[in-house]
């Protein structure tokens, strides 16, 4: 198959074209997004809970960059999270940064900050040793953030959040409109650049990585910075998350850096499966909706059924998750069997709460 | 001077000496081969050289510069860079994304985290130059967990080729390739640049005699013959050791 001359513009363009190509919004995409931001008009009666379901989303993106992209099974987002909420509340209590925006940003930089620091700890190891250090993380910031109560307002949580209007204008309304709207843009352009990493050499590299992590140095890429790099980012992504629930709810307490709360993004990337960013989108929609809907119907023993679905959804199986898949699969079914047996007292009484 | 030497070189694990006082030099563009039974210390020799391993003593000289305590993905920088005995592909990814990937990465983008792959041209060129080059034209958007070996032992080597190296390391290339995929792999490792050189891992002693202008034999850890073909096929140690009834039919 001798190429001529000729032949050379025509293979390079059709090379050009290839790689963009994978990076064209489908159809499918353009449709997700605009029915997601529809149910602004759609469902004005439900804006808390797709609320929740959008910072929900955020927060398991997160995790779906380390895990769906990189390999990098983490425990640990609350982490990043609960950083990012109080320092999202504790700049507005005391007045430091009024403007939401910039606060949020800043929190996220914040949590990115901590993701960069710990990485190194985190980047060691296999999965079972990632998982752990990541918990251990996420359990010492908890339990520093209790020992300092006079900051963080300790059990009680952080009162007297009050969260300055948006761009000086958009006031967070009682009926949660404009946090929602708030949420649902904040998540939308975390998305679009989440997509524009994946789709970069950069992105392309994690994925080599994540494929084989031997060739990956073999070809020049230097794996440990690559890995630093995206946990970083997502630790920020993470903390974004956390503060956009502080801002929404004027409110923080230590529950953000529950170890549920990150073991929530496994079951929603479960749900939705990791590697195509769209997993932790679909997850925490299904996952909020199934919670709402279970905990209608049985307000104390609602986490039986999560934990019902939860198993069989691993048991029966998804193709769609990616790698670490048989640890991430394990490690559910052994939460299911946690959240199975454990007395429903937390979140008998707030099903709500997360 | 050697394009790729090594002083003294040594490897022990534990009690076990798998590679011992090797000093092997390669000089530029070279079609240099290394040869030896198997459990000789091959492999042991380019994990070191590749940084894979550390080595217990010695040192690793490409270009005069010591690389010996460098990491894999620096020594791939400077111009080093390997495939292997058994592929070691993107599995998930096709030959141009994973192409364009290497090459990407050589270009300094590799951590472009904004611009997408492939909007410039001097990637794409290269992208192009490459598949050819490897015959990877027609499989190009496939997954490379699916093409026939054949092809991925091509594409094997073409991420090699795609890191530019000044010495190419090829380790077992036709290694379970079938015998009518063969012709179209020996004649892309014929037809590599003159400039390249090519440090050649074979048992397969048709392929080094037609291939390699100078052979290195490896017994038991130590360099034991080293020179122009026709002396090693002549030295009666060779054939005693190693090649006698291969080089005696």
């Amino acid at each position: 198959m001798a190429m001529t001359v000729e032949d050379r513009p025509a293979l390079a363009d059709d090379v050009a074209a290839h790689l963009k190509r994978r990076a064209r919004w489908s159809p499918l995409e353009i449709a997700f997004w605009i029915f997601a931001f529809a149910t602004i008009w759609l469902f004005p009666g439900k804006y808390l809970i797709l609320k929740d379901a959008a910072i929900l989303a955020l927060f398991a993106l997160s995790l779906d960059l380390i895990l769906g992209y990189a390999g990098i099974l983490s425990l640990g987002q609350a982490a990043f999270f609960g950083l990012a909420g109080y320092f999202a509340g504790l700049v507005a209590k005391y007045g430091v940064i009024n403007e939401p925006v910039i606060a949020l940003v800043c929190s996220g930089v914040a949590a990115a900050a901590l993701g960069f620091v710990t990485s190194f700890l985190v980047l060691r190891g296999s999965d079972l040793t990632r998982l752990m250090v990541t918990l251990g993380v996420s359990l010492m910031l908890g339990e520093v953030a209790n020992r300092y109560s006079e900051i963080t307002g300790g059990a009680d949580g952080l009162q007297g959040v009050d969260i300055a209007p948006i761009f000086g204008r958009f006031r967070f309304d009682l009926y949660g409109h404009n946090g929602y709207v708030y949420c649902l843009i904040v998540l939308f352009v975390c998305f679009v650049i989440a997509r524009r990493i994946i789709y970069s050499p950069f992105g392309l590299s994690l994925r080599a990585i994540k494929e084989n992590t031997l060739r990956a140095a073999a070809v020049g890429i230097p794996v440990k910075w690559r890995l630093v790099a995206i946990y970083t980012i997502s630790a920020g992504f993470a903390g974004i998350a956390g503060g956009l629930l502080t801002q929404t709810t004027a409110f923080c307490s230590l529950d953000v850096f529950s170890l549920d709360r990150s073991a929530d993004l496994l079951l929603v990337l479960i749900i939705g499966g990791t590697g195509y960013l769209y997993g932790g989108l679909i997850g925490a929609v299904i996952y909020k909706l199934l919670q709402d809907w279970i905990a209608n119907l049985t307000p104390q023993y609602w986490q039986f059924w999560i934990g019902l679905v939860l198993v069989v959804i691993v048991l029966v199986g998804r193709e769609r998750i990616g790698g670490g898949n048989a640890a991430l699969r394990a490690a559910v079914v052994r939460l299911g069997a946690r959240l199975t047996s454990r007395p429903a007292t937390l979140g008998g009484a707030a099903p709500d709460g997360r | 001077m050697p394009i790729l030497e090594t002083i003294g070189l040594e490897k022990r694990f534990g009690g076990i000496v798998a590679a011992h006082d090797v000093n092997l030099a390669v000089e530029k563009g070279a079609r240099h081969a290394l040869i030896g039974p198997n459990g000789a210390g091959k492999t042991t020799v380019i994990n070191m050289l590749t940084g894979v391993l550390k080595p217990t003593a010695g040192r690793i000289m490409l270009e005069g510069r010591d690389i010996t305590g460098l990491l894999p993905h620096e020594r791939v920088r400077l111009g080093m860079a390997r495939t292997f005995q058994i592929n070691q592909l993107f599995l998930g990814l096709t030959p141009l994304e994973s192409i364009g990937l290497v090459v990407s990465e050589r270009l300094g983008l590799g951590s472009d985290w904004w611009r997408l792959v492939g909007t410039k041209s001097a990637v794409t060129d290269e992208i192009v130059e490459i598949v050819e080059r490897f015959r990877l034209t027609d499989v190009m958007h496939e997954r490379a967990a699916i093409l026939p070996y054949g092809k991925q032992r091509l594409l094997e080597i073409a991420l090699a080729f795609a890191c530019r190296p000044h010495v190419l390391l090829l380790d077992e290339p036709a290694a379970g390739v079938p015998e009518v995929e063969r012709h179209e792999l020996l004649a892309t490792i014929e037809a590599l640049p003159a400039e390249v050189t090519v440090l050649l891992i074979e048992h397969d002693m048709d392929l080094v005699f037609s291939f390699a202008d100078r052979i290195s034999v490896l017994v038991n850890g130590t360099l034991f013959v080293d020179g122009a073909p026709e002396e090693v096929a002549r030295d009666p140690r060779v054939k005693a050791v190693y090649l006698g009834e291969e080089l005696d039919a």
